[in-house]
């Protein structure tokens, strides 16, 4: 189920779907996967009438709303180009999702299914299909990483951000306890039990912090919502004015390390 | 086979006080620290016992064929498995409801002038509150399986499939027997805590006129059931009674011998981190002229209690592949921080999640559903792949669409809210319009300073959101 595909070639062009997160909240992190991509040499293309893909309203339950808001993504990518989205879940959603989400009208469905092998999730673009390899230009330091559940189990990319964090030679990637477990966040989740949610957030910001990595990066920005906000909310409650949890996304990490 | 029309009185509750329960146990440090205890070392196991991620998987899919294999040709299998079953001697019963299978068992319980009734660990006499039911007709029930004789005595329901009394300590195990065990001071040694169980089970095995069990896999072919355990307290109700009763959900059906060994190996291994249960027992008949021991009468009691509703639908069908494992409880980071009980159902977690609602119908239990984050752990360790996250948004859906003619579940629609769909439908508007979304976006950029320092449920542990001053449109835009 994992995108790689080593015999990609490396293409001339590719689009950008920001997503609504990236666009509204870390505009900067889109800028930075731009700005990457471009230096690799690749012209990115990032079609203006695109919104988000969809999944709120899917994985809350109303897939007509969700159906609708697709049906504009479908047509926005004509050209036979990668699709690069930072952001493991909602390339999840476009990769996985949208052909069951047009099962039932075949003229889309087909649309789905050629969209889907063309939808890439950032980390998993620059290594298997640009062969990335970033010169580290920084000083030493220590980051952790948290990788989204969709990443993981979903688009199976979770070893792609892990790999790019290594190759820098400065920077030290620590292990926090329970990896691999949910920050909590999960759309309409956060609010709709937002106990548990809030529980879990906790969990993850402590076993973040307890590495004592000076940041946390991920490619997703769903989660850096959730794990930055909790983490922001946590110093304002214990008067700490400076963040104890700072973070971005691996994007912005990637740029300012090996910026030239 | 139907729907079940009337829902049973049950002592659930799962959707009324659901927040307030799992409220009360993430605010617990205590039981909080328990918990992922508990469940890091179940996980360990499992993780232990498969270390080849190929070999794993492998099984997994086989897993999953076998049980859809039996599972396409259900109607039929039952049929052979009641004729095997008769053939062998077994009588086989058959109940749509919960209250059927308590007449169809205290009627057999009455018939013998049954006093006492021992019983084999069995969720599915906790489903249909079978020990409620003996107890109101005057016939003793009582749990012989180590976990479940603890929250017997506790007057409460297992809080997990496998681990019943998981959310006890044992100091508390200790507390419970010094005030209830005659004769017993307080000792929270383990071992000895355990002599003390066996010594009062023993004798009950002997003295009872009725022994309960659950089924693992029932085998048509053969006409034999299957029991998984590892006390041996499921061998004494099966054997040493003059009565055997098993009961078990219509779903719990291979067709041939062959596709037991891949099931148990994957149950055992996925459930407790064992190579094999230290018991497993195969029954197919009572017992013989010239046999020396055995019960005189084996019956099966065969549950529907919704399952056949979730069988007419071809995705939900596939909540009925569940070997009743319970990995997807200890993998799941919501039980862990929650726990069985604040789920108000017989099966918590994520099995729970999607099987409840065919059991109780979706009045009850619309909420349940919704507490999910969709991780998927739950479906990345289900030895027999069911997409649970996949059933979880088919359940949403079927609870907060309008409510319509002939649904695939009893109370489709009961979460069905004008202002949430009018919600949905305006954020629809929005996002499937570019112009309508620049226009809406850009005065978030704005004015996102006027954004409210209080959003709801994502402020109490969590920053307001604030929209960037520019989007990633106005940043391209600007550079041109």
């Amino acid at each position: 189920m994992s995108s790689p595909k080593p015999e990609t070639p490396r293409p001339s062009d590719v689009y950008f779907f920001a997503t609504c997160v990236v666009d509204q909240f870390f505009p900067g992190a889109g800028m930075d996967a731009i700005t990457l991509l471009e230096r690799e040499g690749i012209r990115v293309h990032f079609p203006e009438e695109q919104t988000c893909c969809g999944q709120p309203a899917y994985t809350s339950g109303f897939p007509d709303q969700a159906r609708k808001v697709a049906t504009l993504q479908l047509t926005l990518f004509p050209n036979d180009w990668p699709v690069v989205v930072p952001s493991g879940s909602c390339a999840g959603m476009m990769k996985h999702h949208y052909p069951t989400l047009f099962a039932a009208d075949p003229v889309r469905k087909a649309q789905a299914e050629a969209l889907s092998v063309r939808i890439y999730e950032f980390t998993d673009f620059l290594v298997n299909v640009l062969n990335f390899k970033p010169e580290d230009s920084g000083s030493d330091c220590t980051v952790v990483l948290h990788t989204s559940c969709s990443a993981r189990r979903e688009m199976g990319v979770h070893l792609t951000g892990r790999k790019l964090l290594g190759d820098l030679g400065k920077v030290t990637v620590a292990q926090q306890d329970h990896e691999s477990e949910c920050c909590g966040f999960g759309g309409t989740f956060s609010v709709k039990q937002p106990e548990i949610s809030g529980a879990m957030v906790e969990d993850k910001v402590k076993a973040l912090k307890a590495t004592g990595a000076e940041r946390v990066v991920s490619a997703d920005c769903g989660c850096l919502m959730n794990i930055l906000g909790h983490a922001a909310w946590k110093d304002k409650q214990e008067g700490r004015a400076t963040p104890s949890l700072p973070g971005e996304h691996i994007a912005t990490f990637l740029l300012r390390r090996t910026a030239q | 086979m139907n729907a079940p029309q009337t829902p049973h009185a049950l002592h659930f509750m799962p959707s009324e006080g659901f927040r307030a329960r799992s409220k009360a146990v993430v605010e617990n440090p205590f039981l909080r620290q328990s918990f992922r205890g508990a469940m890091d070392f179940l996980m360990s196991k499992r993780a232990a016992q498969f270390p080849d991620a190929e070999e794993l998987e492998s099984l997994r899919t086989l897993g999953e064929r076998i049980r859809q294999y039996n599972l396409a040709k259900l109607p039929d299998l039952l049929v052979q498995l009641e004729t095997n079953l008769t053939r062998n001697g077994i009588q086989v019963h058959w109940a749509e409801t919960p209250d059927e299978a308590n007449a169809i068992i205290l009627g057999i319980c009455q018939k013998h002038s049954a006093k006492l009734m021992v019983k084999g660990k069995s969720m599915v006499s906790e489903e249909i509150e079978l020990n409620h039911a003996a107890e109101a007709a005057g016939i003793g029930a009582l749990e012989s399986d180590m976990g479940e004789y603890i929250v017997q005595l506790a007057h409460e329901k297992p809080s997990h499939i496998i681990m019943p009394a998981i959310h006890k300590t044992k100091q508390e195990i200790a507390q419970l027997f010094a005030d209830n065990v005659p004769g017993v001071d307080y000792t929270d040694n383990v071992d000895a805590l355990i002599q003390i169980g066996r010594n009062v089970l023993r004798q009950k095995f002997l003295e009872a006129d009725i022994g309960l069990s659950g089924v693992n896999f029932a085998v048509a072919e053969t006409g034999t059931l299957c029991l998984v355990e590892n006390e041996g307290n499921g061998r004494m109700c099966t054997t040493a009674p003059p009565v055997h009763i098993a009961i078990t959900g219509i779903e719990k059906i291979v067709e041939k011998l062959e596709h037991v060994p891949p099931l148990l190996s994957l149950l055992t291994r996925s459930a407790t981190g064992q190579n094999i249960s230290t018991y497993f027992n195969m029954i197919s008949s009572p017992r013989k002229p010239g046999e020396k021991d055995g019960p005189g009468e084996v019956h099966l009691v065969l549950l529907d209690n919704g399952r056949s509703q979730a069988y007419a639908d071809e995705q939900l069908r596939k909540t009925l592949q569940c070997i009743r494992c319970g990995a997807c409880m200890n993998h799941c980071p919501v039980y862990t921080r929650i726990g069985g009980h604040a789920y108000g159902t017989t099966y918590p977690g994520p099995i729970g999640k999607i099987i409840s609602p065919h059991m109780l119908g979706l009045e009850a239990t619309a909420t349940m559903a919704t507490a999910s984050s969709l991780c998927g752990a739950c479906g990345e360790v289900c030895p027999v792949k069911i997409p649970i996250p996949e059933l979880l948004m088919r359940l949403r859906e079927e609870s907060f669409s309008e409510p319509h003619a002939n649904p695939a579940m009893r109370g489709q629609g009961a979460g069905y809210s004008r202002l949430m769909t009018s919600i949905w439908r305006g954020w629809a508007a929005v996002y499937r319009s570019p112009a309508l979304y620049g226009a809406v976006t850009w005065l978030g950029s704005r004015f996102g300073w006027l954004m409210p320092s209080k959003q709801g449920a994502w402020t109490s542990v969590r920053v307001p959101l604030k929209p960037a001053p520019k989007r990633l449109r106005d940043m391209l835009r600007e550079r041109g």
